[in-house]
C-alpha cells in the first residue's frame, strides 16, 4: 500500500527544495553574462571603472552563487532519496542529461569560478576574461542539460517502455536533446535569468542613484542593465508564447488548466480569461464569474481562428476511456513479471499505450489493488481516475497569470529605465529609480511562478502519460519524511537569513570603499598592486 | 564477450574512478574542514587554511555531484535503491554538504567572533560527518543491506536505519575514510602553508595516515569473517538489467575473498593502498608534501579498489532477498545509455583533469598568513 501522506510530504519537500534552489539560479544564469559583458568592455576600453563594476557585481554574484550550489546538491540527490520508483523507471534516460550536466557544465563553471574570484592578478586580462566567459557558458550549459531532463518529464521522447527491464529504455539521444520542449524551456528559463539579473543590477544601481552615491558607477551599471533587460524581457515574452503553444500540442491538460477551460472552446470568439476563480471541486468558475477578452484565446494558443481547444470535460472523457485498457495493461505486465508468460506479454503489448492510466487508477482501486477492479466498480474508478488526470486548475490558472502580468510589468520598467538612461535624465526620474529598486526581488519570485505553472501543470504525472507521481515516490515512513522536512526547513531558513543579511550589507557598502560612507569602509590594504591576488579576491 | 557486458565492466571501473576522485578531492577539502579548529589556533591561521583550498573547493565538490549523476545514469537501480534505503544517512550527508559551501562563502564576510566560531563548528561537522558516512556506506554495502523489490521494481526496506549508523564494521570503514581525508588535507596544507600550519598539518596527517593503515589491515582481516555474496552457477553478464530476473545468490562467510583466490594479481590492489597510506605518512614526515599528496591519492585508489575487487560484480547485495542483490550485471543502464555516457566521459574527463590541473598551477605557491591577515574579505 502506498501511503498518500508520504507521497504528499515527498512532493512538498521536492517542491520546496526545488523552488528554494531556483531562487538563486536565475541570478547565476544572468549575472555571469552581465559580468562577462562588463569585463569585455573593460578589456576593450581599458577603463578601470568597468573592472570595478565586474568585481563589485561579482562579489554579490558570489554570495548568491554559494547557496545556489549548496541547494543544487539537494536536487541532484533527491531523485534517489525520495523518488526511487521514478529513478528506477526513467533513470536510463533521465540520468544521462544530469550526468552530462556535471561532466560538461558544472565542473567547468565551478572550477573557473574559483579562478574568476581569486585569479585577477595571476593571469593576463584576456585570460581572465576567458575565465569569466567560461563561468557564464558553464552555468548556462548547466541549465540546458537540466531542462533537457525536465522536458523529458513533460514530454517523454527518445525512450520507450521495456517489460524486460520494467523501465523506460533510452533509444534516441538526438530526439531527447533536440526535443522542441527542451529547447523551448531552456531559452525561456535561461533568458528569464537574464531578466532577473538585469533587474538586480538596475535596482541596486537605482539605490545608489537615489542615495547619490557612486554616481558614475551606478549610471553605467544602470544603463547596461536596462538595455539588457529590455531585450531579455521581450525575448522571454516571445518564447513564453512559443512554450504555451507547445503545451497545447503535447500537454493539453496543462493548457486547459492554465486557461481555466472547463469546456471545449468555441472558436473564434472564445474569450481569453483575465480574471476568474476556478473551483476544482465543482468544476466551474466561482459564481460562474469571469472577465475576459473575446476573440483572443483561439489565435493566441492555436495560431488560427478555427481550431477548438479541448476543455477539461473533453479531456476527462478521453482519460476515462483509457482507464480500463490501462488496468489490463498493468495486470498483464504484473503477470508477465511474475511468470514470464509470453501470452501475458502479448496482452501487455496490446494495451501498452494506456499503461499510465492503469497506474493512475491504482490508488482508486480497492486496497490499491487493480486485481480487485470489477465490472461493478470500474465506472466509479474510471471517473475518479479521469478527474485525477487534470492538474489543480486554480493554482495553474493563477500561477500562469501572475507570471504573465509581471512579465509585462518588467518590460514597462526596463523600457522607462532605458529611455531615461539613454536621454541622461534618469536621475531626475526618481519614481523610475524607486520602482526599479522595489522590483529587485520580483523577477526571481516570478520565475518561481513559471516553475509552478510548468510542474503543477504536469500533474498527476511525474513522467507525462507514463508514470503517476503517486507511484513514483520512495516507500519511506512518515517519520523519515518529517525528519528530513524539518531539517531542510531549519537549514534553509538559516541560509536565507544569512544570504539576505550579507546581500544587503555588501550592496549597501557599495563598490569602492573609498567613496563609501558605510561603517565598514575599510582601507582595503592599500593599492591593489601591494595586495597578493591569490589569498583574496583582489578587489576587496 | 558481448559489447553490453564490456560496457557494464567499463562503467563499474569508471564508477570506481569517480569514487576515488570524490574521496581524493572532496575528501581533501573535508579534511581541511575537520582540521580547521586544530590547525588554526586563531582566526588568521584558520583563514589561511581556508584560503589554501579557497580557489578549488567549488570545483572539487563537483566530484560529489558527478558521482551522484553518474550513478544515476549508469546504475539507475543502484541510485534509486541505495539512496532511498540509506535515507536518514543520506539526508545527514546532504545537510553537511549544503552547509559547507555556505560556510566557505559566508564565514569571513562578517567580522564577529560568534559568527566565525559558529561557522568553524559548521566546518568541523560538515567535514567529518560526510567522510564518516562515505566510508560507512562502503562498510554497510560490504555486509549487505536489507531490502527487496516488488514486481514493479519498487524497493522496500527491511531493516532499521539505526543499524547503518551503529554497526561496528561500518564505523571502522567510516573512520578509515575520515583518516584518509585528514591525510590528504594535511598534505595540501603543507604544500601551500607555512609554519605553524605546516607543522601542525604534518602532525595530524602522519597520525591519520598511520591510523588509516592500521584500520585498513584490521578491516581486511575482518572481511574474512563477514558474510559475502556469490552467484550460484553461471550468470550472463549481458543480461537485461533487471534485479528481479537474476540468478540465485549464496551468502557465506569469506565469499568476498573469492575474487582474490581466483585472481591472485588482485592482491596488488590492497598492497598499493597500504603503500599509499604508509608512503604518504613517510613523505609528509620527510617534508615532501607533493609526493605525499599523490601517495594519499594512491591510498584512495587502493582502498576503494579493494572494496570493488572483493565485491565485483556486486554493488549492493541484499541480505533479506539475496537473489535480488544489485550487481554490475543487473543494475546498470541500457547498452545505449552506457555507450553515450562513455562518449561524453572520454571527451570531458580528460578536459576536466586538464583545466583542474591548470587551476591548481595558476593558484600555486604558498599562502602567507600576513597577506591573509591584511585582506579583510578573503575566505
Amino acid at each position: 500500500m502506498i501511503d498518500p501522506a508520504v507521497v504528499n510530504l515527498s512532493r512538498l519537500q521536492f517542491a520546496l527544495t526545488a523552488l528554494y534552489h531556483f531562487q538563486f539560479v536565475p541570478l547565476t544564469l544572468g549575472l555571469t553574462f552581465l559580468l562577462a559583458a562588463m569585463e569585455t568592455v573593460y578589456v576593450i576600453t581599458g577603463k578601470p571603472i568597468y573592472k570595478e563594476m565586474t568585481q563589485f557585481w561579482g562579489k554579490l554574484f558570489g554570495i548568491n552563487f554559494a547557496i545556489g550550489v549548496a541547494t543544487g546538491l539537494t536536487m541532484e540527490f533527491e531523485f534517489g532519496t525520495n523518488w526511487s520508483m521514478y529513478s528506477h523507471f526513467v533513470g536510463d534516460v533521465f540520468g544521462t542529461p544530469l550526468a552530462i550536466e556535471g561532466l560538461m557544465a558544472f565542473f567547468m563553471e565551478s572550477t573557473f569560478v574559483g579562478l574568476m574570484f581569486f585569479g585577477w592578478d595571476r593571469m593576463s586580462k584576456e585570460a581572465h576574461l576567458a575565465v569569466t566567459y567560461l563561468v557564464a557558458l558553464g552555468s548556462n550549459l548547466s541549465a540546458l542539460w537540466i531542462l533537457i531532463a525536465n522536458a523529458f518529464m513533460q514530454e517523454p521522447l527518445g525512450a520507450s517502455f521495456d517489460p524486460q527491464t520494467m523501465r523506460m529504455q533510452f533509444h534516441s539521444f538526438g530526439t531527447l536533446i533536440f526535443s522542441e520542449k527542451a529547447q523551448g524551456e531552456f531559452v525561456h528559463t535561461s533568458i528569464a535569468g537574464f531578466v532577473c539579473a538585469a533587474m538586480f543590477v538596475m535596482g541596486i544601481s537605482a539605490f545608489y542613484l537615489l542615495a547619490r552615491r557612486h554616481r558614475e558607477f551606478a549610471l553605467r551599471s544602470f544603463r547596461m542593465a536596462a538595455l539588457f533587460g529590455v531585450i531579455s524581457t521581450l525575448a522571454v515574452i516571445t518564447l513564453g508564447d512559443a512554450a504555451g503553444r507547445l503545451d497545447y500540442l503535447v500537454q493539453p491538460t496543462k493548457l486547459a488548466a492554465m486557461e481555466g477551460l472547463w469546456h471545449t472552446t468555441n472558436p473564434p470568439e472564445e474569450p481569453w480569461k483575465l480574471i476568474a476563480f476556478p473551483n476544482d471541486a465543482t468544476r466551474r468558475d466561482l459564481f460562474d464569474f469571469s472577465i475576459g477578452i473575446p476573440y483572443v484565446l483561439t489565435p493566441l494558443i492555436t495560431h488560427s481562428f478555427t481550431e477548438a481547444i479541448p476543455g477539461i470535460d473533453a479531456l476527462e472523457r478521453e482519460a476515462s476511456a483509457r482507464v480500463e485498457n490501462g488496468i489490463d495493461a498493468v495486470l498483464a505486465l504484473e503477470d508477465y513479471a511474475r511468470t514470464r508468460d509470453p501470452n501475458a506479454l502479448a496482452r501487455f503489448d496490446f494495451y501498452e499505450d494506456d499503461m499510465g492510466y492503469g497506474f493512475l487508477a491504482q490508488r482508486f482501486a480497492p486496497d490499491q489493488d487493480l486485481a480487485k477492479v470489477t465490472p461493478s466498480n470500474i465506472r466509479k474508478i474510471a471517473a475518479e481516475t479521469a478527474r485525477a488526470s487534470i492538474p489543480n486548475v486554480f493554482v495553474e490558472f493563477w500561477a500562469f497569470r501572475i507570471m504573465i502580468a509581471f512579465g509585462f510589468a518588467f518590460l514597462v520598467i526596463f523600457a522607462f529605465g532605458a529611455y531615461y538612461s539613454l536621454r541622461n535624465t534618469i536621475e531626475e526620474q526618481r519614481w523610475v529609480l524607486r520602482l526599479a529598486m522595489w522590483f529587485i526581488p520580483i523577477p526571481v519570485l516570478v520565475t518561481l511562478y513559471g516553475w509552478i505553472t510548468a510542474e503543477n501543470g504536469r500533474q498527476p504525472w511525474s513522467v507525462f502519460g507514463w508514470l503517476p507521481t503517486f507511484q513514483a515516490a520512495s516507500t519511506h515512513s512518515l517519520g523519515y519524511m518529517i525528519f528530513s522536512l524539518l531539517g531542510f526547513a531549519a537549514l534553509y531558513t538559516i541560509f536565507i537569513g544569512a544570504e539576505l543579511y550579507l546581500m544587503f550589507k555588501y550592496a549597501r557598502l557599495g563598490p569602492h570603499p573609498a567613496g563609501s560612507p558605510g561603517p565598514r569602509a575599510v582601507p582595503a590594504a592599500g593599492p591593489a598592486i601591494l595586495r597578493p591576488g591569490y589569498a583574496a579576491r583582489s578587489w576587496e | 564477450m558481448e559489447l553490453y557486458a564490456i560496457l557494464k565492466i567499463v562503467w563499474a571501473l569508471l564508477l570506481g574512478v569517480l569514487l576515488v576522485g570524490l574521496g581524493t578531492m572532496v575528501g581533501m577539502d573535508m579534511g581541511v574542514g575537520t582540521l580547521l579548529r586544530f590547525i588554526g589556533r586563531n582566526d588568521v591561521e584558520r583563514r589561511t587554511a581556508l584560503n589554501i583550498i579557497g580557489p578549488h573547493w567549488d570545483g572539487n565538490q563537483v566530484w560529489f555531484i558527478l558521482g551522484g549523476g553518474a550513478i544515476f545514469a549508469a546504475f539507475p537501480t543502484l541510485y534509486a535503491t541505495s539512496f532511498s534505503t540509506f535515507y536518514i544517512v543520506m539526508i545527514l550527508l546532504l545537510f553537511s554538504m549544503i552547509i559547507r559551501p555556505v560556510a566557505f562563502e559566508y564565514r569571513s564576510k562578517v567580522d564577529a567572533r560568534n559568527w566565525r566560531d559558529t561557522w568553524d563548528w559548521a566546518f568541523l561537522i560538515s567535514g567529518a560527518l560526510p567522510m564518516v558516512i562515505y566510508g560507512a556506506a562502503f562498510g554497510n554495502v560490504l555486509q549487505g543491506v536489507g531490502f527487496h523489490f516488488a514486481w514493479d521494481g519498487q524497493y522496500y526496506q527491511d531493516e532499521s536505519f539505526i543499524w547503518y549508523l551503529l554497526n561496528p564494521f561500518a564505523i571502522l570503514c567510516g573512520i578509515l575514510s575520515l583518516c584518509l581525508s585528514v591525510q590528504q588535507a594535511g598534505a595540501m596544507l603543507m604544500i601551500r602553508g607555512e609554519e605553524p600550519i605546516y607543522g601542525r598539518a604534518r602532525h595530524y596527517a602522519v597520525t591519520a595516515g598511520l591510523t588509516a593503515a592500521a584500520l585498513f589491515v584490521i578491516g581486511g582481516i575482518w572481511v574474512q569473517f563477514i558474510k559475502g555474496f556469490a552467484y550460484v552457477g553461471a550468470v550472463d553478464p549481458a543480461m537485461a538489467a533487471n534485479p528481479l530476473a537474476s540468478p540465485p545468490v549464496t551468502v557465506r562467510a569469506g565469499a568476498w575473498m573469492n575474487n582474490f583466490h581466483a585472481h591472485p594479481v588482485l592482491w596488488l590492489v590492497p598492497v598499493l593502498g597500504l603503500i599509499g597510506m604508509l608512503g604518504c605518512a613517510l613523505s609528509l614526515r620527510a617534508g615532501r608534501p607533493i609526493l605525499g599528496w599523490w601517495l594519499g591519492a594512491l591510498a584512495w585508489i587502493g582502498t576503494i579498489g579493494t572494496a570493488g575487487a572483493a565485491m565485483f560484480p556486486f554493488l549492493m547485495p541484499s541480505t533479506t532477498m539475496p537473489s535480488q542483490s544489485l550487481s554490475v550485471w543487473n543494475a546498470s543502464s541500457s547498452a545505449y545509455t552506457l555507450g553515450w555516457m562513455l562518449v561524453f566521459t572520454v571527451i570531458f574527463v580528460p578536459a576536466i583533469i586538464a583545466y583542474t590541473s591548470w587551476a591548481f598551477r595558476v593558484m600555486g605557491g604558498k599562502v602567507r598568513t600576513e597577506t591573509v591577515a591584511r585582506n579583510d574579505h578573503s575566505y
